[in-house]
């Protein structure tokens, strides 16, 4: 009972009805199935992030109680409230709003990277805004491409903030800021710095929410078409299982097609010579990783071992937390793998001269492109991976070769490098390198086989999780933690001495590779990246073979080539270190 | 980027004054003892430079974005330094309806202060702000946070003026 007490009656459209006491007016209205227009609103429910600047007040409804215009997302519910959306001045309310930040935006949108896919556009056609009356002075300041990995341009932002709320309350990075007050205004970081000199990860999730083009990837795409029409080029790529569940979105799929085989196809009829899968780079992660976790367990340390396949991850231990850079893993990413391995192994047994092999990634990440660019991250003179295009990027070029995606035949990977299990799938989604390297590690100690290697607890979506594995009798603690204000509530225990953890999987993006920076745009529905992620355990439950080490190829590889695992040769190729980066 | 966060160019004797009050400042939050923080700095250095404002950020352990963010919000914040006689002039609606735009234009020309930067000579800095609470004397003028009442442009110029002569006799 008391329900009277936590409920409120309010009147929306002539239509009453009961709604959550500390509801906003929009709460309400959707209750209700009327809708409001909003633009800066962004409500990550499941994230816990929301932000509810109230700033742009394209969501003004007219409150007939107090005879004012109020913005709904802000707004919260009163017994007895009567709201009208619908009137003429709520409506004139909403197009003022409109029009005032139009008069501040580019009209360049033909061109725009975010044409056809920017939320300002389409409340724009939605609002019926054929003109925009104002004309005035338009916000000048320098665009930042310094980082490589992530575009600002100011001059296209909406000072919604949604960006904020993803750095401060998401990854508790912060570097951004509305800077200055008044026309000045813009959301920058501190002291004007380029984004290269900032504590910036490249997460790209400020990229994932910003209504317009103000934050965008840097784009690889004009430097891959050089390459591919260049005929003197062996221009090979490798695709990251995140990417294949994903780009369907791009076309028409509902989240969480899976599209592998026509990816395959679509990347041969660009061009490509070799078509390689990031999904065996994983497998080979986590050869390597097992490995390097059981001799760290035979050796007293260091542990906890942590995964180290997410760039965004690393950049945030190498700046935030220089003390620990002993523990993560040093393996190279999956990326990375594939990519020194196509200059090396797949140069040697197809007889190409590794100087003239291009490598592209294609990633649902923005990090990665900071991540390719890595002095660590090359073999002499030769680059592991020389170009980083996101899922987005990768959707858009097959758009513009005219491919018809949806009626092309299903293809497949190269036989190098081309081979996956089960295991490297998941590596896509929060919780699943660590389950990988579980069944592997499980099978490498007790000499017996994993019947079931589902590990259920530890596949949730909560932003932390613990799981306890025995292992021959001891007893392994094992944590997952993706948005890296997770990561840094962990990383505070392991500083502090608190922690009994022995291997630790953290993923900077919210449900992991699947809610990256460089997937197409979820406009705010989490269900996608839910819809992702149960596609990549489908690929996982549906191959033969669901353990890493089970990987035919990846044993090629080390009898042709690599010879031991943990070897002199694998450190070589695939293994990196890290270094303390001061940034503001 | 090393030069500009350089604090040991800093008189250190202040250094450690600004670290004293912000270790003893009882807050609920960091981000409460953020403005008088700021405001104590100002005092000790006349103005907040790069270096100093990440200083402080560490020392809150906030982000040095949120730190510049207040600063450059409010006009009482300098990140430039500030002439010898700071001249503030009141823009606020009493002082605007009053003519304070006449007097804040007086005072850039004949002071040779514009925007934010000081004077050549080092002797004056000229900045408007919001309303300083004094109404009933508009328009209002402070320098180096004296109050004069009742300023008319050829007041201000006088005063200036003055000034310069004193200082450069």
């Amino acid at each position: 009972m008391g329900k009277e007490y936590s409920s409120v009656r309010i009147t929306i459209n002539n239509i009453t009805l009961e709604v959550d006491h500390g509801s906003t007016v929009l709460d309400a209205a959707k209750q209700a199935g009327i809708n409001i227009p909003t633009l800066c609103h962004l409500d990550l429910h499941d994230l816990d992030a929301i932000n509810q600047s109230a700033n742009c007040r394209v969501c003004l409804v007219e409150n007939e109680t107090r005879g004012t215009l109020v913005p709904s997302c802000a707004e919260i519910v009163q017994d007895g409230m009567r709201i009208q959306t619908d009137t003429k001045k709520a409506v004139q309310g909403r197009r003022t709003s409109m029009e005032l930040l139009l008069s501040n935006h580019p009209k360049e949108c033909l061109t725009c990277v975010k044409n056809l896919d920017c939320d300002l556009q389409e409340l724009s056609n939605s609002m019926n805004i054929k003109d925009i009356p104002y004309q005035g002075e338009m916000m000048n300041h320098p665009v930042d491409d310094s980082s490589g990995a992530i575009i600002k341009d100011p001059n296209k932002c909406v000072m919604c903030r949604r960006c904020m709320t993803m750095c401060d309350e998401v990854q508790t990075v912060g570097v951004l800021s509305p800077l200055k007050r008044g026309f000045d205004v813009s959301v920058g970081t501190a002291f004007h710095l380029d984004l290269s000199e900032t504590s910036c990860t490249y997460c790209g999730q400020c990229v994932s929410v910003c209504p317009t083009a103000a934050l965008a990837e840097h784009p690889h795409v004009p430097n891959v078409w050089r390459r591919l029409n260049n005929p003197n080029r062996h221009t090979v790529v490798q695709i990251a299982p995140a990417v294949r569940v994903a780009i369907g979105e791009m076309f028409g799929y509902e989240a969480g097609e899976i599209s592998t085989g026509k990816l395959i196809a679509a990347l041969r009829r660009l061009g490509f010579d070799g078509v390689f899968d990031t999904k065996f780079g994983a497998d080979l992660t986590i050869v390597e990783e097992a490995n390097e976790f059981l001799e760290r367990l035979n050796n007293d340390g260091p542990l906890p071992l942590l995964t180290s396949c997410c760039p965004a991850w690393v950049n945030f231990i190498e700046q935030k937390y220089p003390d620990l850079l002993d523990i993560p893993s040093s393996c190279k990413s999956p990326q990375s793998m594939v990519g020194s391995l196509s200059k090396t192994y797949y140069a040697k047994t197809m007889g190409v001269d590794p100087q003239n092999i291009r490598m592209v990634a294609v990633m649902p990440c923005v990090a990665k492109k900071a991540e390719a660019a890595r002095d660590e991250l090359a073999y002499g003179e030769q680059r592991d991976v020389d170009y980083v295009i996101t899922t987005r990027e990768l959707g858009a070029m097959i758009k513009e070769a005219a491919i018809d995606f949806n009626n092309l035949p299903d293809d497949s990977f190269d036989d190098i490098l081309g081979e996956s299990t089960g295991a490297s799938s998941i590596f896509g989604t929060t919780g699943g390198v660590v389950e990988a390297t579980a069944r592997t590690a499980y099978e490498n100690v007790t000499g017996k086989t994993l019947e079931n290697g589902e590990f259920e607890t530890i596949r949730w979506m909560e932003g932390l999780r613990k799981a306890s594995v025995t292992l021959n009798g001891r007893t392994i603690n094992i944590a997952v933690a993706h948005e890296l204000k997770n990561a840094r509530k962990l990383l505070d225990s392991i500083r502090s001495g608190d922690s009994d953890l022995d291997l630790i999987e953290i993923m900077a993006c919210p449900g992991g590779c699947i809610g990256g920076g460089g997937q197409p745009f979820h406009h705010g529905d989490i269900n996608v990246l839910n819809k992702r992620r149960e596609a990549l355990y489908t690929l996982d439950k549906n191959n033969v073979r669901r353990k890493s080490h089970e990987n035919e190829q990846v044993k090629t590889l080390y009898q042709k080539f690599l010879g031991d695992i943990g070897g002199q040769k694998a450190h070589e190729l695939l293994h990196t270190s890290y270094s303390k980066k001061l940034r503001i | 980027m090393s030069s500009l966060f350089d604090m040991e160019s800093f008189d250190q004797d202040k250094v450690q004054l600004l670290d004293d009050y912000i270790g003893n400042y009882v807050a609920q939050n960091n981000l409460e003892a953020l403005i008088p923080a700021l405001y104590k700095a100002q005092t000790l250095f006349g103005y907040l430079p790069a270096a100093l404002q990440r200083h402080i950020a560490e020392k809150l352990d906030l982000p040095s974005a949120h730190v510049n963010g207040v600063v450059s919000f409010y006009a009482y914040f300098s990140e430039v330094p500030k002439g010898k006689y700071a001249i503030s002039v009141c823009t606020g609606t009493a002082c605007h309806v009053k003519g304070a735009s006449d007097v804040l234009n007086k005072a850039r020309e004949v002071a040779g202060a514009h925007g934010e930067t000081m004077s050549e000579d080092g002797l004056f800095s000229v900045n408007d702000v919001r309303c300083i609470g004094a109404c009933g004397l508009a328009p209002v003028v402070t320098i180096n946070g004296k109050v004069h009442g009742k300023i008319d442009a050829k007041d201000m110029e006088k005063i200036i003026r003055s000034t310069k002569e004193t200082e450069n006799a």
